[in-house]
């Protein structure tokens, strides 16, 4: 590797190993200086792990990294930052109840004499940079009052607060509106024309081709090499990543709808601090289309998920199954009334994680009497039903049923939840975030089978939080805001600007 | 080489290691004190297996706190953490001697009546316990604690009233003979047992000059059943599932409120038991007025961890902790030591098995350094949440691994 100050940073034969697993292997990385630089791999490919060595959070076991050519030692995220690097993680690390000021200083207090704190002169250091940047932020707001774009923009002003001149953006999009996302990618630029180096962690192609002068791939811990953006395609970076050739584009047939098989009216939930998040709701979904909610995250769709799997109260309204009215009953009335769920956060509600795989595959349908001899639970059928499922979606590895299901990958994971909610031979499928975290080759996958439930005759209810989702797999597009549904498009007749729009509060209904 | 990665990654190597290490720190101890470790640990051994008598001593201690080491690492692998042991003790031991001076049936229906009567004095202590994390969310150590308190408060109440106060002693009167569980309690002292018995002198030794009784079979039985419950019954499986992950569980359509409340009535029948079968068992076979806590609910929390929560690991862990007590006490005897010494190598081998997921990460390192050989490896501090020595530790809390 030749040493060089045109590069910000530069990592040289990475090694990192986690016990006798290697997360990394001889990985280079070279970012050129005032670049934006993407780091593109599949969920485990070890992007995060490179970055987490960049920033001092794990050491590598083997390589160096030189910052403007030169060779440092990074042992503490305290050493990272006095070499000039801020990093942004995916979760934002601000105190709710502090306003911007606060937040920004936090950690690097500006003191008077002994050691009080000088509020007056860090609101003055604030505004400076906030305008130097010309970022849009009020430095007296409290964080809980103000969006998740805002916050993540006080997350950068908290790296360029200490000094930084490479920053790093764990999964920045991950939260974002589409008017966020291009605001951000304006910031990004701005950044880089006023000397700063960007290096982005993400497994989005769109944006990598929107945002990214140059672009490393990661596969399984190995460099797949760095490609110049401008010369590249979404294709390309997909089978570099995976490995092989994915289809990005969802390939469906046209829905056939029937009657309306889940009922929602009037619906309002309240969360768990009892302020009203779903205010009187109304939805339909037919059997055999897909229904997607787009919407911001915290407009009332947790609320609405827990509602239909009986997990929260409804306050007023109901929810019809085939006519039948379901709310504030138990779980079980919901999974009697063939309601299966894919949740959200697969480890809190999908999966108890130190139960086997075969475990987990019965864990709605333990009770039923092919699993059970009198009081025995039957561990043989148990496997034999795990078997055939996990062939069936090519859960990996091949044969796991007696494996833990807390040392399979995320991927394998959601694939679990989905062959048994699936297998249940569902009338009504709530997808609740069915592809968070999960890489192209997965996310192909979870659509396949949403498809097939769709085209088996089920009413398909799909949450995302992801907008590309929404509007390439549902058939009809409902807009979640505050609450309510506040717009109704059947597939191609809107598009993302006119969602985004209704998504953050804009436009007549 | 290979066999030692291999054997440290199996849960029972944690115990071995700490039961070593325990050993080793209480070499140190009687070193640093002054007393020959050698001969400190010949009369542990001498105190402990010696004589018949002192192993048929050992498996007479042993017994209750198998059975509450059962009722904590049950209640552990549903999630609960049953410190409230000692009181449902308690509460088995009042209403066995309650029951027992009480009536007088023939020796197998009073035996069976005080023995189900005992046991289900825990089991609805337990589940009291249980319903009230279940239906107000009062967590359980908290209730546990009180309820230890009431029953020993309780128990000296009952020794102090009328019906049952023996004149000029701090105890209750004894139960009826009719229940005692001890081995041929009759014959052994009548003329043609003493006569058979002289001629087998060891057999002489273990039953007349002990109360070797019925007990540690039932304990046994109680902790193989408790470990076939958990691992192979659809009540074990949705009690795990609920200690596992509560939210899961509850998705899953789970009653996770019936079952908080079955896990705790299960762990206090356990704990109800041991109650029972020491009164049936052992002299003085009542209560007597107890100024602190007995132990036997807080040993049974050593025993629970020492079996890395293995319902099964409890027997050889039961029988650990009483031969380190019992033959402790012959330290005391003939080196002059004081017994605290058999306290510290107890609390330090627990110490040590509270400490599951190190064995594997050593076989981790070893195996490291054996394949890159003269490269020195590099110190692992961070365990992400992938790595395999993780699962294996929640495996062994989870009892399947217990004894492969």
């Amino acid at each position: 590797m030749e040493v060089s100050p045109e590069y910000a940073v530069q990592m040289h034969g990475i090694v990192k190993r986690f016990g006798s697993f290697t997360a990394l292997d001889h990985v280079d990385l070279n970012v050129r200086k005032q670049t934006v630089h993407a780091i593109l791999g599949e969920n485990g490919a070890g992007k995060s792990t490179l970055m987490n060595i960049l920033y001092g959070l794990y050491q590598a076991d083997e390589g160096a990294i030189c910052l403007d050519g030169e060779e440092v030692g990074i042992a503490t995220p305290t050493d990272a930052i006095r070499h000039g690097i801020g990093m942004v993680h995916q979760h934002f690390m601000l105190v709710e109840n502090f306003t911007v000021t606060e937040n920004i200083v936090l950690g690097d207090e500006v003191c008077g004499a002994a050691g009080v704190l000088d509020m007056k002169r860090a609101r003055e250091e604030v505004v400076k940079i906030v305008e130097e940047y010309g970022f849009e932020v009020d430095p007296d707001a409290k964080i809980e009052d103000i969006s998740v774009g805002m916050q993540q923009r006080v997350e950068i002003l908290k790296a360029l607060y200490r000094g930084a001149d490479t920053l790093i953006l764990d999964e920045p999009t991950a939260v974002l509106t589409p008017q966020e996302i291009e605001k951000l990618i304006e910031i990004m630029h701005d950044l880089v024309g006023k000397g700063k180096t960007i290096i982005i962690i993400t497994h989005k192609l769109k944006e990598i081709l929107s945002s990214a002068d140059e672009c490393s791939i990661i596969r399984r811990g190995v460099s797949m090499g760095t490609v110049d953006v401008s010369k590249t395609t979404e294709t390309e970076l997909a089978s570099k990543m995976v490995g092989r050739n994915v289809s990005l584009t969802v390939e469906k047939t046209p829905a056939h709808p029937g009657d309306v098989i889940l009922s929602i009216r009037g619906l309002s939930v309240k969360d768990e601090r009892g302020i009203e998040q779903v205010r009187g709701l109304d939805l339909d979904v037919r059997a055999g289309e897909i229904v997607g909610i787009a919407g911001i995250d915290g407009n009332g769709q947790k609320e609405l998920v827990s509602a239909i799997c009986n997990l929260a109260r409804s306050e007023s309204g109901t929810i019809e199954v085939d006519g039948r009215e379901i709310q504030n009953t138990n779980p079980r009335t919901s999974l009697d009334n063939a309601v299966a769920v894919i949740p959200s956060d697969r480890h809190r509600w999908g999966l108890v994680l130190p139960f086997t795989v075969g475990e987990n595959l019965v864990l709605e349908r333990h009770g039923e009497e092919r699993f059970g001899k009198g009081l025995t639970l039957d561990y043989t059928q148990v496997n034999a039903f795990a078997h055939e499922l996990i062939e069936q979606f090519d859960i990996r590895p091949a044969g796991c049923e007696e494996h833990v299901a807390s040392g399979l990958s995320g991927g394998n994971q959601q694939k679990v939840i989905i062959a048994r909610e699936v297998s249940a031979s569902p009338r009504v499928l709530v997808a609740f975030q069915p592809t968070r975290g999960l890489d192209v080759g997965a996310i192909e996958f979870v659509h396949k089978a949403l498809l097939s439930v769709r085209d088996g005759g089920a009413a398909v209810l799909l949450v995302s939080f992801e907008l590309d989702e929404v509007m390439d797999l549902s058939d009809t597009i409902a807009v979640i805001y505050h609450g309510k549904i506040v717009g109704e498009f059947a597939q191609g007749t809107v598009d993302e600007g006119q969602i985004g729009l209704l998504m953050a509060g804009g436009g007549a209904k | 080489m290979n066999t030692l990665i291999r054997f440290l990654r199996k849960p029972i190597a944690s115990a071995i290691v700490a039961v070593a290490v325990g050993f080793a720190v209480a070499a140190v101890v009687l070193a640093v004190a002054g007393f020959a470790p050698g001969r400190s640990f010949a009369a542990l051994f001498q105190g402990a297996l010696g004589r018949p008598k002192y192993i048929a001593n050992v498996i007479i201690k042993a017994t209750p706190i198998l059975l509450t080491g059962v009722a904590v690492a049950f209640a552990y692998q549903t999630g609960l953490f049953n410190i409230g042991a000692e009181g449902q003790y308690i509460a088995g031991t009042i209403v066995a001697t309650i029951v027992g001076v009480t009536f007088d049936f023939p020796a197998p229906i009073q035996i069976l009546l005080v023995i189900v009567s005992g046991a289900l004095a825990g089991a609805l202590l337990g589940a009291f316990i249980g319903f009230l994390k279940a239906r107000f969310g009062i967590h359980e150590v908290i209730t546990s604690i009180m309820t230890n308190w009431i029953m020993l408060y309780l128990c000296n109440f009952i020794v102090s009233t009328d019906a049952f106060h023996k004149t000029n002693s701090t105890s209750a009167i004894p139960i009826n003979p009719s229940g005692y569980t001890m081995v041929l309690p009759n014959w052994k002292r009548s003329e043609a047992g003493i006569e058979f018995l002289n001629n087998i002198p060891w057999l002489k030794d273990v039953l007349l000059k002990t109360d070797l009784n019925f007990g540690f079979l039932i304990a046994v039985a109680v902790a193989i059943l408790a470990g076939i419950l958990l691992a192979r019954t659809e009540l074990g499986y949705e009690l795990r599932a609920v200690g596992h992950n509560r939210d899961a569980a509850h998705f899953a359509g789970i009653n996770v409120e019936k079952n908080i409340i079955l896990a705790m009535l299960i762990s206090g029948t356990f704990c109800g038991l041991a109650g029972v079968l020491n009164i049936t068992g052992i002299s003085p076979h009542t209560i007597t007025t107890i100024a602190a806590m007995e132990g036997y609910g807080f040993n049974g929390l050593s025993v629970a961890f020492i079996a890395g929560c293995s319902t099964v690991g409890c027997i050889p862990a039961s029988l650990l902790f009483a031969g380190l007590i019992y033959g402790g006490m012959t330290v005391q005897q003939v080196m002059g030591a004081p017994s605290d010494i058999i306290s510290i190598m107890i609390g330090t081998i627990v110490f040590f098995t509270a400490l599951p997921g190190v064995m594997p990460l050593l076989a981790d390192v070893i195996e490291r350094r054996t394949a890159s050989a003269g490269d020195p490896p590099a110190p692992h501090t961070e365990v992400p949440p992938e790595l395999p020595a993780q699962d294996r530790a929640v495996r062994v809390d989870n009892g399947k691994g217990g004894e492969e």
